[in-house]
C-alpha cells in the first residue's frame, strides 16, 4: 500500500471519528493517560540514573583510591585509615612502577576552622600535589591551581573548594585574599567550580586544598612515625579497560614495597570507586524499568478500551460493512479501513500522551526539583508502543468486520 | 443469443437450526444482454435468495451460474468482491448511503476500491450525478436529500463502475408512487440508452409493468415467465402526470 493510500484512510478513519467525538476522546484517554505514565515515569527514572552517573563522573573518570591500612589486620577488623601504612614514596613508586596507571596523587587529611575577617567555616583539607586536580576532574573556576614548585618549597597557598569561598567571601573574589587555617596565614591561590555532591552524599566543595609539604608543616602535623606517611593515594589508569589492570599493579606493587608475605593480609585497602557507584546506577535503572512497567499497565487497559470501542463501531456500522462488501470491497479493504482507525486513535493518544508526559515531567522537576530526563528514545518508544497498540487491539474488531457476510451485514438492522 | 446470465438447475438450501429450508428447488433461466427484467413473488418465494446470487453475494448450493461469460460458483471472496466492483450496480430498498457523506463521495465508493486516480475517481463521480440529475446536489449530505433523490444518488453510484447489470431489489419500495416513476423512468432511459441489462425485484405489479420480461417465483421455483408485449413507459406517464417537480434527468 502506498503512501497517498494510507493518507486517504487516515483522512477516511479521521472523520469517522470525528462522528463520535466524546467516545473517541475518551477512548483515547486510556492511551493518553497511559503513554503520559510511562513518559514520565521514564523520565523521573533515567533523570535519577543521570544523577548518578553525573555523580559518578565527579570522582573523576577511572579513579582508584589506595587507602592506609586494611579492613582485616591478622584477623582484627579494622577500618581503613586505621594505620598510617602508605607513605608519599609509595605513590612515587606506584607512578613511575605501574604502566597501566597515568597519573597519582598523594592526599593527607584533616580539618579545623578558617577564617577571614569576621567570618570562620569548619572545613577538611587535602594537602596534596597538582595532580590531585586533575584526577578527580577538579577545574578552577578563578586564580590557579598550586603548582609542584609550591608542593617542593612549601608555600602557604590554598585552594578553596566553592561552598568554602562562599561562606567565607560570599560574592567578592577569594583569589589573592589571606585567609586563616588553624591560625596559620594562606594565600588563597584560586576556587574550584563547583562539583556538587559525591555519590555518598558529601558536598565535593566543602574543601580546602593544600601542597601536601604544606599541610604538613603547619596545618595537619606530621606523623611522628612516618613523616612521609599519607592517608590515601589516588590514583587514576589510562582508561576504563586497564581498571582492573592497574588496580592489580598498585596492590602487587604495594605488597612487595611493603614486604608482606603470601599469607599476609593487605595493610591497604584498594578500592574501585566506579564499581562501588556502578550498583547505586543498575539499582537507579532497575527502578526506572520497573516504573515504566507499572506505567506499562495503563497503557494496556487503554488498549483494551480501544478494542472495545472498536466492537461497538464494527457492530453500530455493520450496514455500512455490508454495502462496502457489496459494491466491491474486498476483505483487506475492510480489515485496513477498521485498522487505520484503530492505530489512529492509539496514535493520536499517543501524541497527547508524550506532550502530556513531557509536561508533566518538566512540572515534576520544577515542583519537587527531581531531575527528569526525557530522551527522545523513550518518545519514539512511546510513539511506536502506541501504534503497536492500535494494531494489536484492532486486529480483531477489524478481522471482525472484514469477515461478515454481505448479506447478513446489509439486512443487518 | 448473447446471455448476460445463464442459470441452470440452481438450487439453494439454508439450514436455520434443525430445519433445511429449501429456497430455490432447481432453476434454471437465461436473460439476454440488455434486457429489462422484473421478478416477482411473495416473500420466501425465494427471489430475494436468486438476487443475492445473481449480485454474486451468495453462492449456490448447486447449479451453476454465469454471469457475463463466467462461472461464479467456482470463485473466492474476493474475487466475488472483484466482479461485484465491475460488473454489477446495486440499487437497494433502503438506499444504503454512507451517512454524513456527501452524494459525491457516495458515488465515488466504487472507485475507492479500484484504485481510481482521486482526480478520475471526482470526474466519474460528477457525471455519473449528472446523469440523474443531480449535480447540483453533489455536496449534499442524504439527510438533505429526499427519498427520490437519494435513490437517484444510490442508481449513480451504481452505474459509476460502468456496469453490465443493475440489480435492484425493491427500489421503489420506500418511495411514493410518483417518485417511484421517476425511479423506473431512470432505469428504463439506462436500459435502452445505455443498454445495462436491469433486473428489478418487485411485489408491485404496477412497477414490473415497465420491465420487458416478468418472471414470477413461488416456493423456489419459476412459475411465470412472460414477456410484456407492451411495457409501460415512466417517461410518457410522468409527462400525463401534474407537473410537479420536473426529472432533471430525463
Amino acid at each position: 500500500m502506498n503512501m497517498k493510500k494510507i493518507l486517504a484512510s487516515v483522512r477516511i478513519a479521521l472523520r469517522a471519528l470525528q462522528i463520535n467525538r466524546l467516545r473517541s476522546s475518551l477512548t483515547m484517554l486510556g492511551i493518553i493517560i497511559g503513554v503520559a505514565a510511562v513518559i514520565s515515569m521514564v523520565a523521573v527514572g533515567s533523570g535519577a540514573t543521570a544523577r548518578i552517573q553525573e555523580q559518578i563522573a565527579s570522582i573523576g573518570s577511572n579513579v582508584i583510591i589506595v587507602l592506609s591500612g586494611s579492613i582485616t589486620s591478622n584477623g582484627i577488623r579494622l577500618g581503613s585509615g586505621a594505620a598510617q601504612t602508605l607513605s608519599s614514596d609509595d605513590a612515587k613508586a606506584i607512578a613511575s612502577e605501574c604502566p597501566a596507571v597515568a597519573a597519582v596523587a598523594p592526599a593527607v587529611r584533616g580539618s579545623g576552622q578558617v577564617v577571614y575577617g569576621n567570618n570562620n567555616w569548619f572545613t577538611s583539607f587535602q594537602g596534596t600535589t597538582p595532580d590531585y586536580l586533575t584526577i578527580r576532574d577538579y577545574t578552577m573556576q578563578s586564580g590557579s591551581a598550586f603548582t609542584t614548585q609550591d608542593v617542593d618549597g612549601a608555600t602557604k597557598v590554598a585552594l578553596l573548594g566553592r561552598t568554602v569561598a562562599d561562606n567565607l567571601f560570599g560574592a567578592t573574589d577569594a583569589t589573592g585574599q589571606v585567609i586563616r587555617i588553624k591560625n596559620v596565614p594562606f594565600t588563597v591561590a584560586g576556587v574550584l567550580s563547583a562539583k556538587g555532591q559525591s555519590p555518598t552524599g558529601q558536598d565535593q566543595d566543602d574543601i580546602i586544598l593544600l601542597p601536601i609539604s604544606t599541610a604538613r608543616k603547619k596545618v595537619i602535623g606530621a606523623s611522628q612515625a612516618n613523616a612521609n606517611a599519607v592517608g590515601t593515594i589516588m590514583v587514576q589508569a589510562r582508561g576504563p579497560q586497564s581498571m582492573q589492570e592497574a588496580e592489580l599493579e598498585v596492590r602487587e606493587l604495594l605488597r612487595q614495597r611493603h614486604h608482606l608475605q603470601s599469607q599476609q593480609d593487605d595493610d591497604f585497602t584498594v578500592r574501585n570507586l566506579e564499581e562501588v557507584f556502578a550498583a547505586q546506577e543498575t539499582s537507579a535503572q532497575v527502578m526506572s524499568i520497573l516504573l515504566g512497567a507499572i506505567a506499562s499497565v495503563s497503557l494496556l487497559v487503554g488498549g483494551i478500551g480501544i478494542m472495545n470501542i472498536m466492537l461497538v463501531s464494527v457492530t453500530e456500522r455493520t450496514r455500512e460493512i455490508g454495502l462496502r462488501l457489496a459494491i466491491g470491497a474486498k476483505t483487506k479493504d475492510i480489515l485496513t479501513q477498521f485498522l487505520v482507525e484503530a492505530v489512529t486513535l492509539a496514535l493520536l493518544g499517543g501524541i497527547a500522551g508524550i506532550i502530556l508526559g513531557s509536561a508533566g515531567s518538566y512540572l515534576v522537576s520544577y515542583i519537587a526539583k527531581w531531575n527528569t530526563l526525557i530522551s527522545p528514545g523513550a518518545i519514539l518508544l512511546a510513539f511506536l508502543f502506541s501504534a503497536l497498540i492500535g494494531i494489536f487491539f484492532g486486529y480483531y474488531p477489524a478481522r471482525k468486520a472484514a469477515m461478515l457476510d454481505p448479506i447478513d451485514a446489509l439486512r443487518y438492522e | 443469443m448473447d446471455h448476460i446470465i445463464e442459470i441452470e438447475n440452481l438450487v439453494k438450501t439454508y439450514r436455520v437450526g434443525d430445519v433445511t429450508v429449501q429456497a430455490l428447488r432447481g432453476v434454471s433461466l437465461n436473460i439476454e444482454r440488455g434486457d429489462f427484467v422484473a421478478i416477482m413473488g411473495p416473500s420466501g418465494s425465494g427471489k430475494s435468495t436468486l438476487m443475492n446470487i445473481f449480485g454474486c453475494l451468495d453462492k449456490p448450493s448447486s447449479g451453476t451460474y454465469r454471469l457475463d461469460g463466467v462461472s461464479a460458483g467456482e470463485l473466492g471472496r474476493d474475487e466475488l468482491a472483484e466482479i461485484r466492483n465491475r460488473k454489477i450496480g446495486f440499487v437497494f430498498q433502503q438506499f444504503n448511503l454512507l451517512a454524513r457523506t456527501s452524494a459525491l463521495e457516495n458515488v465515488e465508493l466504487p472507485l475507492v476500491y479500484t484504485e481510481t486516480p482521486a482526480r478520475e475517481r471526482r470526474e466519474r463521480a460528477m457525471l455519473a450525478l449528472a446523469s440523474v440529475g443531480l449535480a447540483d446536489r453533489a455536496d449534499h449530505h442524504p439527510n438533505q436529500l429526499s427519498g427520490g433523490q437519494q435513490q437517484r444518488v444510490a442508481i449513480a453510484r451504481a452505474l459509476v463502475n460502468r456496469p453490465q447489470i443493475i440489480l435492484a431489489d425493491e427500489p421503489t419500495g420506500a418511495l411514493d408512487s410518483r417518485t417511484g416513476i421517476e425511479i423506473m423512468a431512470i432505469f428504463q432511459q439506462l436500459n435502452r440508452a445505455q443498454g445495462i441489462s436491469t433486473i428489478v425485484v418487485t411485489h408491485e405489479p404496477d412497477i414490473a409493468a415497465y420491465a420487458n420480461r416478468n418472471i414470477h417465483f413461488r416456493d423456489g421455483r419459476m412459475v411465470v415467465d412472460e414477456h410484456i408485449g407492451q411495457p409501460r413507459q415512466a417517461l410518457e406517464e410522468l409527462a400525463a402526470l401534474p407537473q410537479e417537480e420536473l426529472v432533471e434527468a430525463v
